[in-house]
């Protein structure tokens, strides 16, 4: 973990006229209501954090939390106003035009949420898009892309046109676009925010299935708090521009940092999140009983076998050792323990 | 006082109109006027006055101020005259090298300018007509008129008719399949049995340069204005002016810099033609929509790829639109242009309508809309093409298109060689059927029309008298009976009413314009003609369009109609009515009116078609029955879009009044027609053009602030 694949430092993204120059006045205190009399408005305030390879960071908030404009500082699509950007430790903000190309031609695919695909291309040539913008020669691009196509499981449609499709079917497109080049780094912008429920949990399984496989450095933008949790290694939540917290989900529902933060998790059915892991005691390990429970189980599945026991219960690792314990009284006071202080 | 409370808006405009007329009533006509004399004429005439402006001399005849303003703009063509000729003939004389010769010689900058380009066009022009119908100036071109007297064989021979046609339908299948290739076929055969092949190729040889010329232009300055708003902000207001200028006034100013002849008419065709292409590709790139321009830079576009491979295609809907302009605006300046000297079917279509033969001018002006429609459909089917990467194809296949052209010429050429054996003595009509020599219903349609006048003749002339006598004169005195000072007080207060303080500037000055140039009165009467046209139209334009949209066939099928008639150069709508009403302001109406209705019923049925379907079913589920939906629900929704039609009906009526010159009329479209015979007329014809363009603009800009706001009020985009 010691070389993360995305850095970032203090950035800022300030849109309006002399944002550059207030911004260095500040002197990185920025409230955001002085700048908007000043006719600028604050996109992402100060955000630092780190992807090391492999991860996928959730950034969530809601409409307007400055989470799509952190990501296109990041991707570059917008320069940042102020702080630093390392993409495997190259400088993002210093690359010139030429170098930037390369980096995404080679590095970076992205999905987006109205999925941007070329109206005028059939499927498998949107696929084959950025190939062919690398200068690859067509029959190779195209035989490329045909494998994005079964990949995402579009066989058979690869020469119908983008209108031709559900929504669904389109973002497979993206994704399948955004991965044929064989990114690294994939920046998916809400994906699946413009889908139905019942197709957004399918994509959404689909996606998991896909990252299994590829062991992508992710950053995904939601808005929606369960597909964060649902997803995430990490999560960093976002309001008006600041990250209000960065942590895994388990935390985040355990221990929200703020109040904002603890509006979100205050619905979330704990059973279904955490993992038996995130609540067990891990320094009783003796004097339990005969069940043996796995610690990387979520809650839910095991919850009704730890109820009937009247003991502790054992948590083993992988290795069937014992790592910790878990009483029936702890299983009740995490799945109903938090709606009490509300009341 | 309740009343005037609840009503603010109306009681403003019925203080106008009272305004209006009271000015009217209290200023009198001056004993001396005369419309026919007019301020305009430039004859000298002791009971003139006159002022010198920047070395010109105007003179005019003054009247009361409040009845008609002196003309203080009367030295600007004479000096845009004098500007024109100055830089043609005195400014920057560089020298340049004379090939024929061998010498230097002093020439002024603009002059050979435009004698380079002339050359440039006049050699695409050739080339395409050249290998179409044969000649020998291409191969001059690269040699000289002494190698061409020594081998006489390398003329160029032109292709048989034969060739063309069945290369332009294996050209159409290639592009979209058998009904295309069908459709081409059939055109081409008619032409050329029609006899009317040579004056087509001559017409096809100008639009196929004139037409790719004027779409990489416009698409090329569309590109430069979406990229940079300083040049969007230096071309708007032109590309404003030359959406509502008469097409007739462009070819004055171009007669002196260019001279007369084809080449002149490309690159006056593209004057025309780029504007409407500019301004489609600025609002197709505008409405891409951010993520695909963010996903091709994702994927790794360099700024070339991303506005070659990204934009441009995904704009292609407006872009296509723009080029289906282009293709329409250059048939129907193959047809204007035939005034200065192009050659093709517009020139004869001017030649049979001068003889008053409506057969030939229809079969040539038919001509001229299917070779129109053929093009259209070719380049957009040649847009929408779709490469197949799977299909294992053998060379045959692969290449079978060029192959079947290979065996259409070889046979073609066959063709062409036995019919100088079949047609000994005569015309081979394997190769070239003559004009004049092919079938022609120009006898039936004549006839038509001779029946048609004598059976009706009294009814036509009782019906031509009345609407002379009873409407149309009257009206027309009413309108130049109005003291310049109360039109203008009527115009700008319309605007206040409209569109606020900005609005009124913005027509107020483009109403002093035309008050300060010499063409008051004319400008009048092209704005009483324009009226009439507008009025009418609207009437059975928005009756026809609700009709028609009352049944889903109906409408499509109306819609398709208005595109038919759109691609008719409108010159063909003078004829029949000239046979009809003879050379009256009658028949100008009346093909202004025809002509018109086409937006007016358009706009009506797409306004309606706009209203969203959860509307009507809200609608129905209150239970109204089908007339209180169309006037309480559709109606105020289509309503801003029926305005824009409007707008377009306004266009069009102004356009076909000023062309109506033709039959002789007496407004500023006359004066165009005398400037283009008048060496000096360059100034005056740009100067009236700009005039038609303005009283297009301002009800432009009228009718645009009053929809803006309105959907802004009904909350639709």
């Amino acid at each position: 973990m010691s070389n993360p694949v995305i850095k970032c430092e203090s950035v800022y993204k300030i849109f309006g006229e002399n944002a550059k120059k207030m911004l260095k006045d500040s002197n990185g205190n920025v409230d955001a209501k002085t700048f908007q009399e000043n006719g600028c408005i604050v996109g992402v305030n100060n955000a630092s954090f780190e992807v090391s390879k492999g991860e996928m960071l959730v950034v969530m908030g809601l409409s307007g939390s400055g989470k799509s404009t952190l990501l296109r500082c990041i991707s570059r699509l917008t320069d940042a106003t102020g702080g630093k950007i390392f993409i495997e430790g190259q400088d993002l903000l210093q690359l010139n035009n030429k170098e930037l190309i390369e980096l995404r031609r080679n590095k970076m695919g992205m999905v987006f949420q109205s999925f941007a695909l070329l109206p005028h291309k059939t499927v498998v040539e949107n696929i084959a898009f950025p190939l062919q913008i690398k200068g690859i020669k067509t029959e190779d691009s195209i035989s490329k892309a045909m494998d994005m196509v079964k990949l995402v499981g579009l066989d058979g449609r690869e020469n119908y046109f983008p209108r031709e499709l559900s929504g669904g079917q389109q973002q497979r497109v993206g994704i399948a676009r955004s991965l044929a080049v064989e990114p690294d780094i994939w920046f998916l912008d809400e994906p699946f925010s413009a889908l139905d429920p019942l197709i957004r949990k399918e994509m959404q399984d689909e996606f998991l299935r896909l990252q299994d496989k590829l062991q992508k450095t992710i950053m995904f933008i939601t808005h929606d708090f369960d597909e964060a949790l649902k997803l995430a290694d990490r999560i960093a939540i976002m309001k008006d521009g600041i990250i209000e917290q960065l942590d895994t989900p388990a935390n985040i529902v355990l221990n929200p940092a703020t109040e904002y933060v603890r509006k979100f998790t205050e619905e979330v059915p704990r059973e279904k999140v955490l993992l038996i892991e995130d609540v067990m005691d891990p320094s009783t390990t003796d004097n339990l009983g005969d069940l043996k429970v796995l610690k990387h189980e979520i809650i839910e599945n095991v919850a009704e076998k730890i109820l009937t026991q009247e003991k502790s219960v054992a948590v083993i690792d992988n290795n069937k050792k014992i790592v910790g314990s878990i009483n029936p009284t702890k299983i009740i006071n995490t799945v109903f323990g938090g709606r009490k202080n509300k009341n | 006082m309740e009343f005037i409370k609840k009503y603010p808006k109306l009681f403003q405009w019925l203080f106008l109109l009272i305004v209006f007329f009271a000015l009217c009533f209290a200023i009198d006509v001056p004993e001396t006027y005369k419309f026919i004399r007019g301020q305009a004429e430039f004859v000298k005439d002791p009971n003139q006055s006159y002022y010198v402006f920047l070395g010109k001399e105007v003179r005019y005849y003054a009247f009361d101020v409040f009845w008609r303003l002196p003309p203080l703009l009367g030295w600007l063509p004479i000096w845009i005259n004098d500007s024109l000729f100055f830089l043609m003939n005195e400014w920057m004389p560089i020298e340049f090298w004379n090939e024929d010769t061998q010498e230097f010689r002093t020439r002024p900058l603009v002059l050979q300018i435009s004698r380079n380009l002339t050359a440039v066009m006049t050699f695409l022009i050739e080339l395409i007509r050249e290998i179409l119908l044969g000649g020998l100036e291409t191969i001059v071109a690269f040699t000289s008129w002494d190698w061409i007297d020594k081998n006489p064989w390398a003329e160029l021979p032109g292709l048989p008719w034969t060739i063309v046609a069945a290369g332009s339908a294996i050209l159409a299948y290639k592009l979209s399949g058998k009904g295309l290739a069908l459709f081409a076929g059939l055109v081409m055969v008619y032409i050329s049995i029609f006899g009317q092949w040579k004056p087509s190729m001559q017409t096809l040889s100008f639009i196929l340069v004139a037409a790719p010329l004027s779409f990489i232009f416009g698409l090329g300055l569309g590109i430069a204005a979406f990229k940079s708003k300083r040049v969007e902000k230096a071309l708007y207001p032109i590309l404003l002016v030359m959406q509502t200028m008469p097409q007739y006034a462009v070819l004055v100013p171009a007669l002196v810099l260019f001279g007369v002849g084809d080449h002149a008419a490309v690159i006056i065709t593209m004057v025309v033609a780029v504007p409407p292409m500019i301004l489609l590709t600025i609002l197709g790139l505008r409405a891409i929509p951010p993520e695909v321009i963010e996903a091709g830079r994702m994927s790794g576009c360099n700024n070339w790829q991303l506005m070659f491979k990204v934009l441009i295609p995904t704009a292609r809907r407006d872009i296509l639109i723009g080029v289906n302009q282009v293709i329409m605006v250059c048939f129907s300046m193959a047809v204007i242009s035939a005034f200065i000297g192009a050659k093709g079917l517009g020139f004869n279509l001017l030649l049979a309508l001068n003889q008053l033969n409506i057969g030939l001018a229809l079969e040539a002006g038919l001509c001229i809309s299917l070779i129109a429609i053929l093009l259209d459909k070719m380049s957009l089917a040649w847009a929408n093409k779709q490469t197949d990467y799977f299909g294992n194809l053998t060379f045959f296949q692969r290449n079978k298109n060029i192959l079947f052209f290979a065996a259409t010429v070889i046979i073609g050429i066959i063709l062409a060689y036995v019919g100088t054996f079949l047609f000994k003595g005569s015309y081979n009509y394997l190769f070239e059927v003559p004009h004049n020599k092919g079938i022609s219903t120009a006898d039936f349609w004549n006839k038509g029309v001779d029946w048609i006048f004598d059976t009706f003749f009294v009814y036509i002339k009782a019906f031509n008298t009345w609407l002379i006598q009873d409407v149309l004169q009257p009206m027309r005195a009413l309108y130049l009976r109005m003291p310049a000072v109360a039109t203008i007080v009527l115009v700008v207060g319309a605007g206040y009413l409209i569109g606020g303080i900005r609005s009124a500037l913005v027509v107020c000055a483009l109403t002093l314009f035309i008050a300060f140039s010499p063409w008051w009165d004319r400008a009048l009467v092209t704005a009483y003609m324009a009226t009439f046209g507008v009025i009418v139209s609207c009437i059975i334009g928005f009756t026809v369009g609700t009709l028609c949209f009352q049944n889903k066939h109906s409408a499509s099928f109306m819609l398709g109609v208005c595109d038919i008639f759109q691609t008719f150069p409108s010159f063909v709508y003078l004829i029949p009515v000239m046979m009809l009403f003879g050379i009256t302001d009658t028949s100008v109406l009346i093909a202004v009116i025809v002509y018109a209705t086409i937006p007016a019923t358009r706009y009506t049925i797409e306004g309606l078609r706009s209203v969203p379907v959860g509307l009507h079913d809200a609608a129905t589920m209150s239970g109204v029955n089908k007339f209180q939906r169309l006037t309480k629900i559709e109606f105020p929704l289509a309503f801003p879009h029926m305005m824009l039609g409007l707008n377009q009906t306004i266009v069009f009526a102004l356009f076909m009044v000023i062309i109506g010159a033709f039959i002789g009329t007496e407004d500023l479209g006359q004066y165009i027609l005398k400037a283009l015979s008048d060496k000096k007329g360059a100034g005056i014809g740009f100067t009236l053009g700009i005039c038609v363009a303005f009283i297009g603009l301002i009800f432009d800009n009228l009718i645009r602030t009053w929809v803006e706001k309105r959907k802004k009020h009904l909350g639709i985009n």
